[in-house]
């Protein structure tokens, strides 16, 4: 293969920053550096001004009030506040989350730690196609039931979920409802007002923005809620989230959302094509499946399974020339493949065999064309290799075989 | 984390791979892991009947880079060897040849399992097991 830059399909993971976003942070570095919370001086004045505006920004990107959007160092952050503080805040109603087994860690290992701490979690299965059941949801609420909580769009295949149905569900049993939007906004219109989500999670990291800030949208009328602060130390945010706020990364935050209300739809369009060319392109390639429901999906977002070829080999027949993630979870200590594809009822073989391809606003057709020739490559290489693709050539009946796991 | 270059070598360039025909009788066959656990290796061995001494090794697997260069180098190993020399390839052997990270160690066990395999299923095949054993008994 020629020497080339490197192709970058990892956006799910995290977005380079656009060069703007970063033209706007640099003066936060230098003669704009003061503290948000100093009051008594132009250093502090400039950069609570500056943080008012990013506060605009990305309310504006929502269509909600700027005193409802709450800085935090990042989604998983985020997470913990909306979780945690919920669960504190509203006790006296009831102890009772659901969430669903395909969220982010961030939501689940949230749910674990609250379950030591007295509080009851249904985590709801997904059907096949990656959705939650909304019948399930529905019978799964009790009178001690005080948040639903549910992904926008999941990280690892792409699903959108039936965000308004789970809102009128929420709604009409009076639970309060939080979604971890971190892989949806400013790539689709989220709006949480309109739909109906009382607290939304996300990142700058993921749209274009820097690393290290995001954010917690928190409704402030109908209803009007209100967390517990895990953090103390200063009432900073309105008393949910105290420290000294992120300038520089928050007037990136605000840059990155004005951009992406401008240049949504427009990317959108421009990714859907470029995927749906990759996608079409690879599953032209014998026993291939693409997993999650391909009706109700991020247009940035595939996730393939190559039948018979390991995903972590896969990766690294292009991992020179392209960067992806393989629901292999084989570099990690676990062994385990990916949770998300298993919860989707794909075979553990299959979540193997898996790879996300997740474009941005900086993927160009070049580079998709060239992903495709090199994945397609990839495939056919490895399986060469994989004595289990001869096999089913050979038509053996793989479920026959007593394989001895280890 | 980075893969060593001899990793990278036995990736891009897998010595013997392909197949034997297994219902060879001086033909060993070892498969060994399971596609749910996301390895699955083949060695096949070809020994010659005079000597002893394996003549031919072949092998495909189903997994990471570490676990098809761990296979590919076992099989440039096992040619020439004889069965008992075979017999003691350890797996940190392969582990050190190929710097693998400690994540990766099983993939070298698993190379082990299926040389210590092909070499059972050539034993069997030829009687030889059972003599071991009735050896192993006897002394």
């Amino acid at each position: 293969m020629e020497k080339r830059r490197l192709i970058y399909l990892d956006n799910n993971a995290t977005t380079p920053c656009d060069p703007r976003v970063v033209d706007a942070m640099v003066p936060y570095f230098y003669e704009k550096h003061g503290n948000a919370a100093s009051r008594s001086h132009q250093f502090g004045w400039e950069a609570e001004d500056a943080v008012d505006y990013a506060r605009e920004q990305i309310a504006a990107l929502l269509e909600a009030e700027d005193k409802e959007i709450i800085f935090t160092s990042g989604a998983t952050e985020s997470n913990n506040l909306a979780l945690k503080g919920v669960f504190e805040m509203y006790a006296k109603k009831g102890n009772h989350i659901i969430t669903a087994e395909t969220e982010h860690k961030a939501i689940l290992d949230t749910c674990k730690h609250l379950e030591k701490m007295g509080a009851e979690i249904t985590y709801l299965k997904v059907k096949e196609d990656g959705l939650v059941d909304l019948a399930e949801l529905e019978a799964a609420i009790k009178p001690t039931t005080i948040l639903v909580s549910i992904m926008w769009a999941n990280n690892e295949t792409g699903v959108i979920q039936p965000m308004r149905e789970i809102a009128l569900i929420c709604e009409k049993h009076g639970v309060l409802f939080h979604s971890d939007a971190t892989q949806a906004v400013g790539k689709i219109p989220t709006l949480p007002r309109e739909v109906g989500i009382h607290l939304m999670s996300f990142t700058a990291h993921k749209m274009y923005g820097p690393k290290g800030v995001g954010a917690l949208y928190v409704s402030r009328k109908n209803p009007r809620v209100k967390v517990t602060a895990q953090m103390d130390g200063g009432g900073h945010e309105r008393g949910m989230r105290s420290g000294t706020l992120n300038v520089p990364g928050i007037v990136g935050f605000g840059k990155a959302a004005e951009l992406a209300k401008a240049e949504m739809h427009e990317d959108a369009e421009r990714l859907r094509r470029l995927r749906d060319k990759l996608e079409q392109a690879l599953t032209q390639l014998e026993e291939t499946k693409v997993n999650g429901n391909i009706n109700s999906r991020m247009p940035h977002v595939t996730n393939i399974s190559f039948k018979h070829v390991e995903g972590e080999g896969l990766m690294m027949t292009f991992n020179q020339n392209i960067a992806v993630s393989s629901g292999s979870a084989c570099t990690s200590a676990s062994l385990e493949p990916s949770y998300v594809l298993v919860g989707m009822g794909l075979g553990d073989d299959l979540a193997h065999s898996s790879i996300r391809f997740s474009l941005g606003r900086f993927t160009t057709e070049e580079e998709v064309d060239y992903a495709i020739k090199a994945v397609t490559e990839g495939v056919n290489h490895m399986r060469e290799l994989s004595p289990i693709w001869e096999m089913y050539k050979d038509g053996v009946d793989l479920t026959k075989i007593e394989w001895a796991a280890h | 984390m980075a893969y060593s270059t001899k990793v990278l070598d036995h990736f891009k360039n897998p010595r013997n791979v392909g197949v034997l025909n297994k219902d060879a009788k001086n033909v060993g066959t070892g498969l060994v892991g399971a596609p749910e656990c996301g390895d699955v290796m083949r060695l096949q061995i070809e020994v010659d009947e005079e000597t002893g001494v394996i003549r031919d090794a072949k092998f495909k697997t189903f997994g990471c880079g570490s676990a098809i260069a761990s296979s590919s180098l076992a099989t440039e190993w096992l040619k020439g060897k004889s069965l008992d020399e075979a017999m003691t390839i350890d797996n940190m052997d392969i582990v050190e040849e190929l710097a693998l990270p400690p994540v990766k160690i099983h993939c070298s066990v698993l190379a082990e399992d299926a040389i210590k395999a092909a070499i059972k299923d050539y034993q069997t095949k030829n009687g030889i097991a059972a003599e071991a054993k009735v050896e192993a008994a006897t002394a």
